[in-house]
């Protein structure tokens, strides 16, 4: 039978304590032997800083509100929709998007990790990363909810999507009323991060 | 049982936070934490479900008062130490001790946009049928571990273990985690999303409507 061998070793230890020193060691051995270079970690930061982010899902979000055809492919094959947009990539190799309506609040999850989706949302928040989050959702999301201050009907029924494989879900918010008169740069505008996991609603005009 | 990271449905963790969205990191370190750890990926060394479980198989304590990015940083190091990649005294001296053969597959600069742009897919053509359609009633495997490793990775949380669930959505096959981590191959098979409702796995369910998803693979279901 295989064996699990990692819970023998632990090297990490062998590092600084200190959680910045720890990171700073680590990146100056690893730069010392050739196996990263720092500039493509400047790279990397600068695109979840600065490229990649909620901004992306709002475009999607905004142009399923005003196209209907759109809004049928992206919920039939978001992979396809996503991918013709330019926000296909890494951690949103398999993206589902679930609608919101009347009868159903859908909100994500990852209880065992972080999974997220970034090429639509960038790198997830801390509260999404957090244990409170990740054992809560699952549990109790209505109160849930009310941290963030939203409550829902109570004839709406709540879906919690755990991201437990390699899929990514993003929430398709309900449009808010009195947004008929505005563009797509201002329905992206009405858009955040949270109403895309599920833990906000769309705002309003 | 599982590991401490399947915290799913624990009680006593307190409120969730909010934060404004304009707040990615917290702290100069982290960014270095996320990129240090994405660049190494790319050695080619391991993949995400063996990068999982080198994070699980923290110390519960560790993976308790660790911060996020402190979990990816003790498990980064973990794993170049156990592939070969860095030495245990490279570690505690803080600096390189010689070559490496490995430093050709490091990214560069010029690669990393592309390299963010192609992913990782994990679907996968797989001999295994697909026993379910959407609307099937399954029965979730009782154990939340893994079944061929003692300690194993596994992606079955605690809290759906044992129950009933409906078929809801068919993702095609892809790479099974609790072989992959473990470099047994990556023994793809059908992935559904599987409903399962919150009266069936809580005490005390907030709504009789409410549902949770999870994404499960064939080998973690029976038919009910």
């Amino acid at each position: 039978m295989p064996h699990d061998h990692s819970d023998h070793a632990h090297p990490h230890s062998l590092l600084p304590s200190d959680p910045a020193l720890r990171v700073k060691a680590l990146e100056t051995i690893l730069t010392q032997k050739g196996l990263i270079d720092p500039a493509a970690l400047d790279e990397i930061i600068d695109t979840y800083e600065n490229q990649i982010g909620p901004h992306n899902g709002a475009h999607v979000v905004a142009r399923a509100w005003t196209d209907p055809d759109f809004k049928a492919a992206l919920l039939a094959d978001a992979d396809a929709v996503v991918s013709e947009m330019g926000y296909y990539g890494r951690q949103g190799e398999h993206m589902v998007v679930v609608e919101n309506t009347a009868q159903v609040h859908n909100m994500v999850v990852c209880t065992l990790c972080s999974c997220y989706p970034w090429p639509l949302l960038g790198i997830p928040p801390g509260w999404y990363k957090s244990d409170a989050y990740r054992a809560r959702a699952v549990r109790e999301p209505r109160k849930v909810l009310a941290d963030f201050g939203v409550t829902l009907p109570e004839d709406t029924a709540v879906r919690v999507w755990d991201s437990t494989a390699e899929v990514r879900y993003l929430v398709l918010p309900m449009r808010p009323e009195g947004a008929e008169g505005l563009d797509e740069a201002g329905l992206m505008d009405l858009v955040s991060r949270d109403a895309m996991i599920g833990c906000a609603l769309a705002g309003t005009p | 049982m599982s590991r401490v990271h399947d915290m799913g449905g624990r009680f006593g963790d307190g409120a969730v936070v909010p934060e404004p969205e304009g707040e990615i990191f917290h702290a100069d370190w982290h960014p270095r934490a996320l990129a240090v750890t994405v660049a190494c990926g790319t050695l080619g060394l391991w993949n995400i479900d063996v990068s999982r479980h080198a994070r699980e198989s923290l110390a519960p304590m560790d993976y308790a008062r660790f911060s996020y990015y402190e979990k990816w940083m003790a498990a980064l190091a973990d794993l170049l130490v156990e592939r070969g990649a860095l030495s245990a005294d490279e570690l505690a001296q803080g600096k390189a001790l010689g070559d490496s053969p490995l430093a050709a597959k490091r990214l560069k600069r010029d690669a990393v946009a592309a390299m963010l742009a192609k992913g990782g897919p994990a679907d996968r053509p797989s001999t295994v049928p697909a026993r379910f359609v959407p609307g099937d009633t399954v029965q979730i495997r009782a154990l939340a571990e893994n079944v061929t490793v003692p300690g194993g990775h596994t992606r079955l949380p605690g809290y759906a273990a044992g129950a009933k669930g409906t078929i809801v959505r068919m993702h095609g096959s892809h790479v099974l985690p609790d072989s992959n981590a473990h470099r047994l191959g990556e023994a793809p098979e059908p992935l559904y999303a599987v409903a399962v409702r919150a009266v069936d796995i809580w005490a005390h369910p907030e709504h009789p409507q409410d549902e949770v998803i999870l994404d499960l693979w064939d080998s973690y279901l029976a038919p009910a």
